[in-house]
């Protein structure tokens, strides 16, 4: 399968600032790909760089197989691309501003664009002054999906969207996946990536930290276990993986690597188990393990497996 | 009568939140918006108030002897068409020929600057959704345009004093000093609320400005006209106008005092009206309502979209030159009337722009003067791309199929043609209202299109290779402008003068006719420019 972006050792500063420190990303072609990451970690200046808005100091970027940079307009004729805060013109209306999105990419389809009005119950003829946050992501989403390209590159594009349309905006991107198309998404709502996304990459100051499939990060993480044994527990301590262990009389709570489970299991069932709850890690403390400020040593310990005993919480 | 004087004060207390509530908050907006303005409202002052005190000094020297004098107060005002442009001479002191050169200049100047400030701190604000934000914490309904009315009258008190020590100092102090200075403020905040009632009444910001740079435009010609038809300022289209009034002030000879309670009533009716506006309008919104727009759209490509947005704009300036340009036409038939000594002023207007015989250098200072503000359309054009960079518009059409040079060259098309067409707007009207010469003042008026592609040129590079510093480019037109109005009456040095692409450009009509080599290099020297700036444009990161 051929890629639809690659980037490899990107970095790009402004000033002082290092916003990308060596980013690495991969892009299948057809995939929806999450892109995380907390606020000012770099996605929006990466998109931009894809984009060829911005020239990278150093490092590889290809999108579709080409420069960005140089190769930008005729790149551009089969990516669309949503900002996170769409800004229109206070005097066109949102069709026209549609239209000349259409023309300025490989075309429009017309019976797309209707058809997306229609779901997302956008009034076309309002001037750009007097839409809501919302609406304006609306009219730039109409115009993406029904644009005539390969490439979607959508920046947190359902920020002020109601429920309702979130859900439209997840049958869309279903829908552009289902026609082969690939998409870049960026974002902060963690169930709109769970259930659209392939693969994710999660950048941190510039860099990548984790990339993968959900089901592959998932395993990189902690369960919660809760167990009433029948005698004291033994040896759990000293098992690896293991973190957050209180032990109240036969009450026992922990936490331990999802790859750890095992030798945990065998060491209670060792102690007589009377009852056990096992909650997988939410997709929230998956992304806030990576969010967090000390992520990058929390990530170290786990990922080594010597990590033993009470994490910081 | 304990109980009266005891719920009196709790009585009034009560009262007071009420009265102050609308204007709750407009100290910390004030400081706010001076915070924001600590170097543009600076620079206006000290580059407009230190203009008075030195063609104070150049005068000065220039006509040392009151003879002298007396002879370019003669010559100017019996010349109808010179006291359309520059008004009447009042008094032959130095101090009154610099009111003369400098009263009116003044006040349009001043009346720009408020403009700017009011408009700034009230519909740009509103427009770009911070006031939103503003209003939300504890402010009055009333209060921003409180506070950017104060800080327009701070700012031209600051002009004012600027104005009257600069004159005391170059030795043309006294009473007519503070008249003039506060002639010149007054105007100026007299429109900064005309500015205040323009920014109730649209959203955009920009048509507000272009609204009051309009009146501002209209009590000029008001005042043009008036001073050709009487000499003394006594005219009713003088009276109509407040840069009228601001002459007839009559700093240094004789000040009438009382005018400046006329432009105080004015500013306190203006001031009702928006503050009466302001108080019953939502926040965001306008008393014009917006309409809806075609469902569908026409504009496909960057250059029809440029042309969308700036069409607004060009419209407007097209058809304020054509009035303009046939206003001053008809003013032109005077030029020759003269009374007293005919050389003099022949040498005066010759210096200001003019070569030989007296209608043509009116013509050629007029076409000149439209060439100079034709120059401010062409940066404004220009800038906004800079506009669309900032405001994160053109990001997504860059990321269209779209390059750099495509995009800027949309809206260049329409800067560097608009001109064009400015030019041939001013020139066919002032043909038109003269009523002869077409060929010869059309061409004329198309000549200075070089000079003012330079500087559109030198606003595209600011642009591309600094995009930061692009709007220096208004300070650089707003100096080829000063040069162009004051130089040749203050006798300003060669070297100086040849700053402005303007001064090398043939005087035209008549003079020694046509001279293509300056024309020529300049076109060159503008196309090299702008293709540096373009260069440069594409090879930089776009603003985020």
């Amino acid at each position: 399968m051929t890629k639809a972006i690659t980037v490899a050792g990107l970095h790009k500063s402004f000033g002082r600032t290092h916003a990308l420190d060596g980013l690495d990303l991969t892009v299948e072609t057809g995939e929806v790909h999450g892109f995380l990451g907390p606020n000012g970690s770099g996605k929006s200046t990466a998109i931009r760089v894809l984009l060829g808005l911005l020239r990278a100091d150093s490092g590889a970027a290809q999108l579709l197989g080409r420069d960005p940079w140089h190769d930008a307009v005729e790149l551009h004729r089969k990516v669309a691309y949503v900002p996170g805060d769409v800004t229109l013109w206070r005097n066109l209306s949102g069709g026209e501003v549609i239209d000349l999105y259409g023309s300025l990419r490989g075309g429009l389809d017309r019976t797309r664009r209707a058809d997306l009005v229609d779901r997302f119950e956008l009034d076309p003829t309002k001037k750009g002054r007097t839409y809501s946050k919302g609406n304006r992501q609306k009219v730039a989403l109409v115009a993406a999906f029904a644009s005539d390209v390969d490439l979607l590159i959508l920046d947190e594009p359902t920020s002020g969207l109601d429920p309702l349309m979130e859900g439209v905006f997840q049958e869309c991107v279903a829908e552009e996946r289902a026609r082969g198309r690939t998409v870049l998404l960026s974002s902060h709502i963690l169930s709109e990536v769970e259930t659209l996304c392939d693969r994710v990459s999660i950048i941190r100051q510039g860099r990548t930290v984790e990339t993968g499939s959900l089901a592959d990060m998932r395993h990189l993480t902690r369960t919660n276990i809760r167990a009433e044994l029948a005698g004291a527990p033994d040896g759990l301590a000293g098992l690896p993986g293991v973190h957050d262990l209180d032990v109240q009389g036969l009450r026992v709570t922990l936490q331990v690597d999802t790859d750890k489970l095992d030798a945990v299991l065998k060491a209670l069932t060792a102690s007589g188990v009377r009852t056990l709850t096992s909650t997988p890690p939410t997709l929230e403390e998956l992304f806030l393990r990576h969010y967090a400020p000390d992520a990058a040593e929390t990530a170290d310990a786990s990922g080594g497996g010597e990590g033993v005993g009470v994490a910081a919480r | 009568m304990t109980a009266v004087t005891t719920t009196a004060p709790s009585g009034t207390r009560r009262r007071t939140p009420v009265a102050t509530g609308q204007l709750a908050g407009t100290w910390p907006l004030l400081r706010l918006a001076l915070r924001r303005d600590r170097i543009m409202l600076p620079i206006w002052v000290l580059a407009l108030g230190g203009t008075f005190s030195s063609v104070g000094s150049s005068i000065a020297a220039l006509y040392d002897t009151s003879a002298q004098r007396a002879e370019l107060a003669a010559s100017m005002n019996g010349n109808s068409s010179l006291r359309a442009m520059y008004g009447p001479v009042f008094d032959d002191s130095v101090g009154g020929l610099v009111s003369w050169r400098m009263a009116a200049f003044g006040a349009v100047l001043a009346a720009v600057m408020s403009l700017i400030v009011v408009i700034r701190h009230t519909r740009e604000e509103e427009e770009t959704g911070r006031q939103e934000m503003l209003s939300s914490a504890m402010v009055g309904r009333r209060a921003p345009l409180t506070a950017a009315l104060l800080t327009a009258v701070i700012a031209n008190a600051a002009l004012a004093l600027v104005i009257a020590a600069g004159l005391a100092g170059s030795g043309a102090g006294g009473a007519g000093a503070v008249a003039l200075a506060l002639a010149v403020a007054g105007t100026g905040v007299l429109f900064a609320c005309t500015a205040a009632i323009a920014a109730q009444f649209t959203e955009s910001a920009r048509l507000a400005k272009g609204l009051t740079a309009a009146v501002i435009g209209a009590a000029f010609v008001l005042k043009a006209a008036g001073d050709s038809a009487a000499d003394d300022g006594s005219s009713v289209m003088t009276w109509l106008s407040p840069i009228g009034w601001a002459e007839n002030v009559r700093a240094y000879a004789d000040e009438r005092w009382w005018v400046l309670l006329v432009l105080a009533a004015a500013v306190a009716v203006q001031a009702v009206l928006a503050y009466t506006l302001a108080g019953r309008r939502d926040v965001g919104m306008s008393f014009l309502a917006t309409r809806p727009g075609p469902a569908q759209g026409r504009i496909t490509t960057a250059f029809g979209l440029s042309l969308r947005l700036q069409r607004g704009a060009l419209t407007g300036w097209t058809l304020s030159f054509a009035v303009v340009g046939v206003a001053f036409g008809g003013l032109t038939g005077g030029a020759a009337d003269l009374v007293g000594d005919n050389e003099k002023t022949r040498e005066i207007f010759e210096r200001m722009g003019g070569q030989a015989g007296l209608t043509d250098a009116f013509l050629a200072t007029m076409v000149s003067v439209l060439g100079m503000v034709a120059a401010l359309y062409i940066v404004a054009s220009v800038l906004r791309l800079h506009g669309e960079e900032t405001a994160g518009r053109a990001e997504p059409v860059l990321a269209g199929g779209v390059g750099r040079i495509g995009w800027a060259a949309g809206h260049l098309v329409v800067a560097f043609g608009g001109a064009a067409l400015l030019m041939a707007a001013g020139g066919l009207g002032l043909a038109v209202g003269y009523g002869h010469e077409l060929p010869a003042v059309l061409g004329a008026s198309l000549v200075q299109l070089p000079a003012i592609w330079l500087l559109g040129g030198v606003t595209v590079l600011l642009y591309g290779a600094f995009p930061k510093a692009a709007v220096a480019a208004w300070g650089i037109a707003g100096i080829c402008l000063a040069l162009g109005w004051l130089g040749p009456a203050v006798d300003m040095p060669q070297a100086v003068m040849d700053v402005s692409p303007f001064t090398h450009l043939p005087k035209l009509p008549g003079g020694t006719g046509m001279e293509w080599g300056p024309v020529l290099i300049l076109t060159a020297v503008a196309a090299v420019v702008v293709g540096a700036g373009v260069g440069a444009l594409r090879r930089r990161d776009v603003l985020t």
